[in-house]
């Protein structure tokens, strides 16, 4: 029971951070169809800008800032990323894909470049480093924060995606951004604020995986961008209850396979997308017409 | 470039609403529109005509700026060609196109605040007054409303907005015969207050709205002038539409 109870938080925690890469990703793919290749190096630059910030500061007040650093940091590198990158090439989708690669190869070269290629520790406050004991079992503090910041996150993009008039174009715009342009809306004001919303919760995500790791590395972004792209692919592009169900799903197979073998972790995550396609695909081809 | 095809002009300076010039669209290689040419009068029902795949539509999207194009398009008498779909929506273009286009996973209400935020405007009891059901249905997403209701919706969100002209795409494609004449004297309505632009096979539909009658063939205006006329021609609307009129009932 106490390693069922272990593994499930842990499993959620890891969720948590696949959310909070994800759900950006997720609804800048369901609104514009770009599929962001460059989302990771978002991630990247969080974690380094709250790294900096932490050591900078130090204790509690520095955890709290350097987070507050990378969400704006985030937000900051993905609203020009859509407006210098993406922006001129809205109607060359493969010229996006490969200018967003470009991107995501070159901004963890540029951190490596001028902070060098090994990890670089957190310390994190003395508080963040005990345990909490649940059921028997003794799970990390950090755990709980990375499970409360993502729970937060989901109810403020639902209600955001379900009160605001943003969200509302945004939704709108997922289904048919032509159609909302013919109402008189400037879609191109909803894209920039989706790369935005996206790069912070990419942002936070990176100064959180590094507390949770105790390190940032150049590489964080991409190992986690792996994950979150299929997370987006199970929890359907575009919906953000989708993505954390399909978030907590890949963080819990992959924590509980990681149990039985070392090894197995990253290969469960592969075969359960391989089974979803495969049924999706079953259930397109059996469709009676 | 073909000639300017002239119809019947009512603005209170005489001038069209609409007037397109050469407008010429590629889409994959293939040339749909090859300079059309042809003004929309500043009131009442302009039908636009033809057979399947001869640009209608796409001269539509084309003027709401959904597709690239060459040529000139005046709305207003000012010149609109190259702007971006919202700017154009904003000066007064409210587009209606043929797959209805509704936000399926929006509820009615959503679709309707889409377009217009403020619920305080009369412009919501007028559209409510034309169609009810819409009221009825506000907290239903739009994906689960039948066909003709879908379509009440489309033609609801823009007479919400204050429109000099409407681009109406086949309204009536796959309603029953009772909700399809619903639907056509909505229409009718609303074209006492605002031209509109109406693409549609159902002839007895265009009969009953239209009063000008542009009729295209592979991406060319081929003939324009009175709808009545065209359509009490059984030669002409055989040759130019492909069908064979019956008379209207009575």
């Amino acid at each position: 029971m106490t390693t069922v109870v272990l593994l499930t938080i842990t499993g959620l925690g890891v969720a948590a951070l696949y959310f909070l890469v994800a759900s950006g990703l997720s609804l800048i793919f369901g609104l514009m169809d770009v599929l962001n290749f460059a989302h990771g190096a978002f991630v990247t630059i969080g974690g380094y800008v709250g790294w900096s910030v932490a050591n900078a500061v130090g204790g509690t007040p520095g955890l709290v800032l350097s987070c507050v650093a990378a969400i704006a940091a985030g937000a900051g590198v993905a609203t020009l990323t859509e407006l210098v990158v993406i922006r001129p090439l809205y109607r060359r989708p493969l010229d996006q894909v490969l200018a967003t690669v470009g991107l995501g190869l070159a901004i963890p070269a540029a951190i490596q470049a001028g902070w060098g290629g090994d990890a670089r520790t957190w310390n994190v406050p003395a508080w963040l480093s005990g345990t909490v004991t649940v059921a028997g079992a003794h799970i990390p503090a950090i755990r709980f924060i990375l499970i409360v910041v993502a729970i937060v996150v989901l109810i403020g993009l639902a209600t955001f995606l379900a009160r605001t008039r943003a969200g509302l174009v945004v939704r709108a715009g997922v289904e048919n951004r032509d159609m909302v342009g013919a109402l008189g809306i400037d879609v191109r004001i909803a894209f920039t604020g989706m790369f935005a919303l996206g790069g912070a919760a990419a942002g936070l995500a990176g100064a959180l995986d590094g507390v949770y790791q105790g390190s940032v590395s150049p590489g964080d972004g991409t190992s986690l961008l792996i994950f979150a792209f299929v997370v987006v692919v199970l929890g359907r592009m575009g919906s953000i209850v989708g993505t954390a169900v399909a978030a907590a799903v890949v963080g819990l197979v992959q924590q509980f396979a990681n149990y039985v073998s070392a090894n197995l972790g990253s290969l469960s995550v592969v075969i359960l997308l391989a089974i979803v396609l495969l049924a999706r695909r079953r259930n397109l081809v059996g469709r009676p017409a | 470039m073909s000639d300017p095809v002239p119809t019947r002009n009512a603005t209170a300076d005489g001038g069209p609403i609409l007037q397109l010039r050469g407008l010429r669209v590629t889409l994959g290689g293939s040339s749909i529109l090859h300079g059309v040419s042809f003004d929309v009068a500043a009131n009442g029902v302009t039908a636009l005509l033809g057979r399947n795949g001869v640009g209608k539509t796409t001269t539509l999207r084309a003027v709401m700026g959904l597709v690239p194009s060459g040529g000139s398009v005046r709305f207003g008498g000012t010149d609109i060609s190259g702007l971006a779909t919202h700017r154009i929506a904003r000066r007064g273009i409210g587009y209606v196109p043929e797959d209805r286009a509704v936000f399926a996973s929006l509820t009615v209400m959503e679709n309707l605040r889409l377009a217009q935020p403020d619920q305080g405007s009369d412009r919501w009891s007028h559209m409510f007054e034309l169609f009810p059901v819409l009221r009825e249905r506000s907290a239903q997403p739009a994906g689960t409303l039948s066909g003709g209701e879908q379509q009440m919706l489309a033609l609801g969100r823009v007479l919400l907005v204050d429109n000099r002209l409407l681009l109406v795409d086949e309204p009536t494609k796959g309603l029953a015969p009772r909700m399809a004449t619903e639907v056509a004297v909505a229409l009718t309505r609303i074209a006492e207050a605002v031209p509109v632009v109406l693409v549609e096979q159902n002839l007895a539909v265009v009969r009953h709205a239209a009063r000008d009658a542009v009729v295209l063939d592979t991406g060319r205006v081929v003939h324009a002038g009175d709808a009545a006329a065209l359509l009490a021609d059984a030669r002409l609307t055989n040759e130019l539409l492909g069908v064979a009129l019956k008379e209207p009932s009575r």
